[in-house]
């Protein structure tokens, strides 16, 4: 038992939170906005893997992690335009298009690479960049703190700084008026000339630049290279993580970081004694009981609230 | 005064060939508050839509400050000068006041949403027209009264000279109406033009300057308000222009079969619709609900159907106690209703014409075999239904939701008579559907009644509702206004003056007679 608290107690463990926390992190917050937009968007998981595809992909044929970085964002974001013109445009019920991109996601990503490389499962034939990791200046000296905040991959302190962005769009700007009002009473909106579909568009699109980001993460910065189903169900922890926190960018990041920390605990114990079918499901089981505990809250808060 | 807004020939013809608004003529000046007065289906809301650029009329032109005006959007109505408070308060309610205010025209300072401007604007306008509001409330907390306040301030900010007022008393109380009243004349001293939609004579005659009555899309006429009486408005606004004869012998009615004491009913917003209605229904007697829509003859039916919540009063069928049963009991004890909505709660439109037939019925010993239904029977009596009511279909798996309005309407109708009820309840029994379906259905019932049952019915179709009614019971604010035993005896003119409040029979005078035809 010792020997367990002294691995999650350590410096390490921290290091593999936050770790484990970014892309979750991206997803939560792309299903954020997506739902404050009015939309029920279940794509994060398929979006996660086009991107994270399209990153070692284009990053091995270029040469640029940069390149295939901005390729998966490109590509994130694109998949969300889609999605909008699919579910307004061409009037598609949005969990059916969302389960169709996670289709595509899942199926089209091991498709297009058999067809690249004549492998199936992994890509690791294919010489593809990862992004950078960085020492933050003055911090990473610092004794503990320095080892367990300094030297992540950019993408995840890009996580956090998402967290501020999302929420300054959302509340500090008209955009984020706007796109609020649209998803609370669409017919308000537009009774006052807002354009409905175009803010929900505008929503959509940064979600997939968010789950694009995400999915990058995965296969150019947690690893450094593509595999069938690399996300390994993030993106729908990612959904849970928003709905917990209420739609809110700030309590979407400390439901992520529970849910980094299941993951975390599960990576570790694994290194000790334990059947590890039992170890993995930890996150899974957390996001369940999480989700349970929400709704039994929320379920009184409404009754309450009703009288 | 001059001239804001004038309506020429406008025609509105909806998709399905419903013809909305005949041929519209009206203008209104600066600074006068103008009523549209007219029933439900008169054509107010398509006339309002249209000025706000929610329709597009199908013929005739708009003028607003003599230029001409196309308003294909509420922007384009918005930047004319035109603004709209609907009935349905179009309001995001995690939003400040202030945020809700300057929606679609937010402020700005860099990239962020300047909040302090915002609520510096929506301030002015409050203090500039007295119209107080919490600028930095959360709309969600602040009551129906000042939302509507926030709903005008909106519009005064986008510069609206003309708002349009979609009852907006119906929401409020006498005291917000009184406080909205007082604010709506100072707007008019400030110079703009209200449009005010109303079936409320008294408030037309407390507030506006000139009243225009539609009836059945038409327009009948502008006038003066001090040149008129409400009873003159009244008569403007009820009456038919085709009085259509609905051939039946006369009743003889038989012992109460329902009789109905105190009922009140709150709709889900918890305003009062039903406000102590008590009434006795006969058999062998068609008894009509007649009133302007909202005014509680709808919710009768829904609360003795067991469809909504009854607060207090009793309901008994037959000497038995009813009240809050559940609509399987309430089924089981004799009544049949043909619900208002026939695609809502008539039928299910993606099921079939035999499923439909079958509901509510399928847990009947004729039907149910050891485990499954008995599908011969089932089939048999479904052809044997439609053949009677002459539905027109293909065959009985036809979806519902594929045939003609009428045609929906014979198999609920089918459905209902064929359950051997002693009370029908009937709402809005041929509206919108074609004459031939709708003169079969009226004969059916006219056909039951003979046979003894006892018919409640509400419609707001006055042909229907006096030609078919052997007495009447007419309703105004969630009340019975009055009540005619011999509906034969009224003239329209009389009912409009107790639909529309101008009379009223004393409550004691209603349960009298009642009483004494209970009796007989």
């Amino acid at each position: 038992m010792d020997n367990i608290l002294d691995l999650i107690f350590s410096v390490s463990f921290v290091f593999s939170v936050l770790r484990l926390t970014t892309p979750i992190l991206f997803a939560a917050l792309s299903s954020v906005i997506s739902e404050r937009a009015g939309i029920g968007n279940i794509t994060m998981e398929g979006t996660m893997l086009i991107s994270a595809f399209t990153g070692v992909v284009v990053s091995a044929w270029t040469g640029s992690a940069w390149i295939g970085f901005l390729a998966a964002v490109v590509i994130g974001g694109l998949t969300g335009w889609l999605l909008s013109y699919i579910i307004f445009k061409l009037v598609v019920n949005d969990i059916l298009a969302g389960t169709a991109v996670n289709l595509i996601g899942s199926g089209g990503t091991v498709f297009f690479l058999f067809a690249l490389t004549g492998v199936r499962g992994i890509s690791t034939s294919l010489s593809s960049k990862v992004m950078p990791s960085v020492d933050i200046p003055v911090i990473k000296d610092i004794p503990i703190l320095g080892e367990m905040i300094s030297g992540h991959n950019l993408l995840t302190y890009l996580s956090f700084v998402a967290v501020f962005i999302i929420w300054y769009l959302l509340f500090k700007t008209s955009t984020g008026l706007r796109i609020r009002a649209v998803g609370e009473n669409p017919g308000a909106a537009e009774s006052v000339g807002i354009n409905v579909y175009k803010t929900k568009t505008i929503a959509l699109v940064i979600a997939g630049v968010l789950s694009g980001i995400g999915g990058a993460y995965m296969s150019m910065g947690y690893v450094s290279w593509f595999v069938k189903d690399i996300t390994a169900g993030r993106g729908w922890i990612g959904i849970a993580a928003a709905a917990m926190s209420g739609q809110h960018p700030v309590l979407a990041m400390v439901a992520s970081i529970l849910f980094g920390i299941a993951d975390a605990v599960a990576n570790t114990l694994q290194t000790i004694n334990l059947p590890s079918q039992l170890v993995l499901m930890i996150p899974y089981v957390v996001t369940l009981l999480a989700m349970s505990l929400y709704a039994y809250i929320d379920l009184k808060r409404k009754k309450r609230s009703s009288f | 005064m001059s001239e804001i807004l004038r309506v020429e020939h406008v025609v509105k013809v909806y998709g399905n060939g419903v013809m909305a608004n005949k041929d519209i003529n009206f203008s209104a000046d600066r600074g006068e508050i103008h009523a549209i007065c007219g029933e439900n289906g008169a054509g107010k809301s398509t006339l309002m839509k249209m000025l706000y650029g929610i329709e597009q009329p199908s013929e005739g032109s708009i003028y607003v400050k003599g230029e001409k005006v196309e308003l294909t959007s509420s922007a384009k109505a918005i930047k004319k000068g035109i603004g709209m408070v609907h009935q349905h308060f179009m309001l995001v309610p995690s939003l400040t006041v202030a945020e809700n205010v300057v929606l679609g025209v937010e402020p700005k300072k860099g990239l962020r949403f300047h909040k302090e401007e915002a609520i510096r604007m929506t301030q002015e306008i409050a203090d500039k027209y007295n119209l107080p509001v919490p600028a930095e409330e959360k709309v969600e907390n602040i009551t129906v009264g000042l939302k509507q306040r926030v709903e005008i301030i909106k519009a005064l900010l986008k510069g609206a000279e003309i708002l349009i007022l979609d009852e907006p008393t119906t929401v409020l109380t006498p005291q917000e109406t009184e406080e909205l009243f007082k604010q709506l004349k100072n707007l008019k001293k400030e110079g703009h033009t209200i449009l005010f939609i109303s079936h409320k004579l008294y408030e037309v005659k407390a507030l506006c300057d000139k009243v225009t009555i539609m009836r059945s899309g038409k327009m009948i006429g502008t006038r003066n308000v001090s040149e008129v009486t409400e009873a003159d408005i009244s008569r403007m606004m009820v009456g038919r222009d085709v009085v259509e004869v609905i051939e039946k012998e006369k009743a003889s009615p038989g012992e109460t079969i329902l009789s109905v004491k105190g009922l009140v009913s709150k709709n889900s917003v918890g305003k009062k619709m039903l406000d102590g209605v008590s009434l006795k229904v006969r058999k062998g007697e068609i008894l009509g609900l007649a009133g302007v829509e909202g005014n509680g003859q709808h919710d009768l039916l829904e609360a003795i159907a067991g469809m909504a919540e009854i607060t207090d009063g009793k309901i008994e069928m037959e000497g038995k106690d009813i009240t809050g049963h559940s609509i399987r009991e309430i089924r089981a004890a004799g009544i049949s209703h043909i619900p208002e909505d026939r695609m809502i709660t008539g039928t299910a439109k993606r099921m079939s014409i035999r499923e439909n037939l079958l509901a509510g019925r399928h847990r009947k010993k004729d039907y149910t075999g050891k485990l499954l239904l008995k599908q011969d029977k089932v089939t048999a009596d479904a052809d044997e239904l439609i053949t009677e009511y002459l539905v027109k279909c293909s065959n009985q798996q036809q979806e519902v939701g594929m045939l003609s309005g009428g045609n929906i309407q014979k198999v609920v109708v089918a459905r209902e008579f064929s359950n051997e009820p002693h009370l029908i309840l009937i709402d809005q029994p041929t509206r919108g559907i074609d004459i031939g379906a709708a003169e079969f259905i009226r004969k059916r019932l006219i056909q039951l009644r003979d046979e003894g049952k006892a018919v409640l019915l509400n419609s707001a179709d006055l042909n229907e509702v006096l030609g078919l009614s052997d007495s009447l019971a007419v309703f105004c604010n969630g009340k019975i206004a009055g009540y005619f035993e011999d509906a034969s005896q009224l003239t329209e003119e009389e009912l409009g003056l107790y639909m529309l409040g101008v009379k009223k029979q004393d409550a004691e005078e209603i349960e009298r007679k009642f009483h004494e035809c209970g009796e007989k």
